[in-house]
């Protein structure tokens, strides 16, 4: 792999930019891996690479039955926090957050992140009783978040209205590391890197069955023939039910079409991201000047992709009353993705009934700020066939043993 | 949008005069009942990709909960009935089937 540089960039430019070769490569099935990530989403691809750099297994095949990145990876808002409530949550996400800030060195490809810093607004004295109790547990966990005055928020974003009346802000759960990455890259870099270590990523590939010899993966079906395995870890957000089912157990997850849309692009108007929680709406402005906005989930089980058209009216009719100036706005494109929704709204990062087989999923509507650290944690469970600190507290057993970590009561919904 | 004929006051109701409440047919654990049982009973799911059994009330219409088939893959609508039903009703597991022949049946 030709690393990418300032000085690349002069050389190519001396021979009609000819010279750039692909930044992955399209590899036929071997045999037999070490491991088979099912997944060529951010978390499969992050998984692999930490495998590769963290473990040294390299001999790792990615399969996935689309393109990758084409799931939830390209479908989010691009929004990067770790103010959560729970220890364990606190603990994995602020790990991704830390990857993140120098992940475009690591990859050696920019993934743009930008932490222009992130504000959870209170509209309800609720929230505001809420995030004081994040602040205070944030600082126990050594994450960064301060509660901020309505005052402060105007200054942060000169476009809100902070009166209401129906939504009005009272105060702002302030992250300042917290911002966006451009969510293609990350996908894109992580599948350079691995496809550098000598990884297949393999794509247009869906599995239709996990082969299994008492009670241990043996390898899995796919469109392009059997392929064997010594590990199997399946990273397949929304479809994880199906996955699963192939491999023999269920899981606690429901999957719903989660929605998102953006504005025609405008100048430069908000350089921070505002998340909304009462009214389930989220917004920041994309380097091309668009307004990225995303709302709430539908209610039912949905694996289409596309959403119930009144919860965007719901999302930007209160996103009109605080950001009174978009109310002129077109909106260019909307879309929906799959998300795989979890009880407690906590993902599982965990083993699995099958011996060797390995489940990362339940991300439901917030896994692009987890990449890095989910495939971290994942890589390092896959390994060494036990669960590191990080993914210890995620197993798919807490529900049965009680043991939440209950995301759902402090995140609201936008998560 | 997704539309539901509501069994009880033979509203077409749209979403927004709804409320969801997912998997429907769910067979009660509780006391006496084994840890795996009342486990799969609270938090395991079907969440099929396709004909899927589901739970609706009529929330600003009659009030009253009833039961949908409904495809998750599609978004169509084979049919609803009455919430007092154990099972969903011969005539309507027919017409799913005779719609998807692949369907494995409701159990």
């Amino acid at each position: 792999m030709k690393r990418y540089s300032v000085f690349a960039i002069a050389r190519e430019a001396m021979s009609y930019h000819l010279g750039w070769e692909r930044a992955w490569a399209a590899p036929q099935p071997k045999k037999e891996y070490d491991a088979i990530i099912i997944g060529a989403g951010g978390h499969g691809l992050a998984t692999a690479y930490y495998l590769g750099k963290n473990h040294g297994i390299r001999n790792v095949a990615i399969i996935e039955k689309g393109w990758l990145g084409g799931g939830n990876t390209g479908r989010n808002t691009t929004i990067i926090r770790s103010n959560y409530l729970q220890d364990p949550s606190a603990a994995i996400y602020d790990k991704a957050l830390k990857l993140y800030e120098d992940l475009s060195q690591d990859l050696n490809y920019n993934v743009m992140f930008s932490p222009r810093g992130l504000l959870m607004l209170a509209q309800t004295h609720h929230e505001v009783r809420g995030y004081l109790r994040t602040v205070h547990a944030n600082t126990l966990q050594g994450v960064a978040t301060e509660w901020i005055s309505p005052a402060r928020v105007k200054e942060l974003v000169p476009i809100i209205n902070i009166d209401g009346p129906r939504y009005p802000i009272l105060g702002a759960l302030y992250q300042a590391r917290g911002g966006t990455a451009r969510h293609d890259a990350v996908a894109w870099g992580y599948a350079r890197a691995c496809s550098a270590m000598g990884m297949d990523i393999i794509q247009q590939c869906e599995v239709t069955g996990v082969r299994s010899e008492n009670g241990v993966v043996k390898g899995v079906e796919t469109t392009k023939g059997y392929i064997g395995t010594k590990k199997l870890g399946i990273v397949v957000a929304g479809h994880s039910g199906q996955v699963a089912d192939m491999a023999g157990f269920r899981l606690p997850i429901e999957a719903v079409a989660l929605q998102a849309l953006v504005s025609e692009p405008i100048k430069p108007c908000m350089d921070v991201v505002v998340m909304a929680n009462t009214v389930h709406g989220y917004m920041s402005q994309s380097d091309k000047g668009e307004m990225v906005i995303g709302g709430g989930t539908d209610g039912f089980n949905n694996f289409t992709q596309r959403g119930s058209f009144h919860h965007i009216e719901e999302t930007l009719r209160a996103l009109v009353e605080t950001f009174p100036m978009i109310s002129r706005l077109k909106m260019l494109r909307q879309w929906g993705g799959i998300v795989d929704m979890t009880g407690d709204r906590s993902p599982i990062i965990s083993k699995t009934p099958l011996g060797n087989c390995f489940i990362n999923c339940g991300w439901g509507t917030g896994g692009f700020k987890a990449i890095p650290g989910s495939g971290w944690a994942m890589a390092d469970l896959m390994a060494r066939g036990e669960p590191g600190p990080l993914a210890a507290d995620f197993n798919m057993w807490r529900f049965r043993e009680g043991q939440f970590i209950d995301e759902s009561v402090a995140a609201g919904v936008a998560h | 949008m997704l539309i539901l004929e509501c069994p009880y006051c033979g509203v077409k109701a749209e979403e927004t005069e709804l409320s969801p409440g997912y998997e429907a047919h769910l067979k009660r654990f509780g006391p006496g009942s084994s840890d795996d049982e009342f486990n799969d009973y609270m938090f395991a799911r079907k969440n099929p990709k396709g004909v899927h059994f589901e739970r609706w009330r009529h929330a600003y219409g009659c009030g009253k909960w009833f039961l949908a088939a409904r495809c998750t893959a599609t978004l169509e609508v084979f049919g609803t009935y009455p919430a007092q039903s154990s099972e969903p009703p011969a005539d309507l597991v027919a017409k799913i089937k005779a719609k998807r022949p692949d369907w494995s049946g409701y159990k």
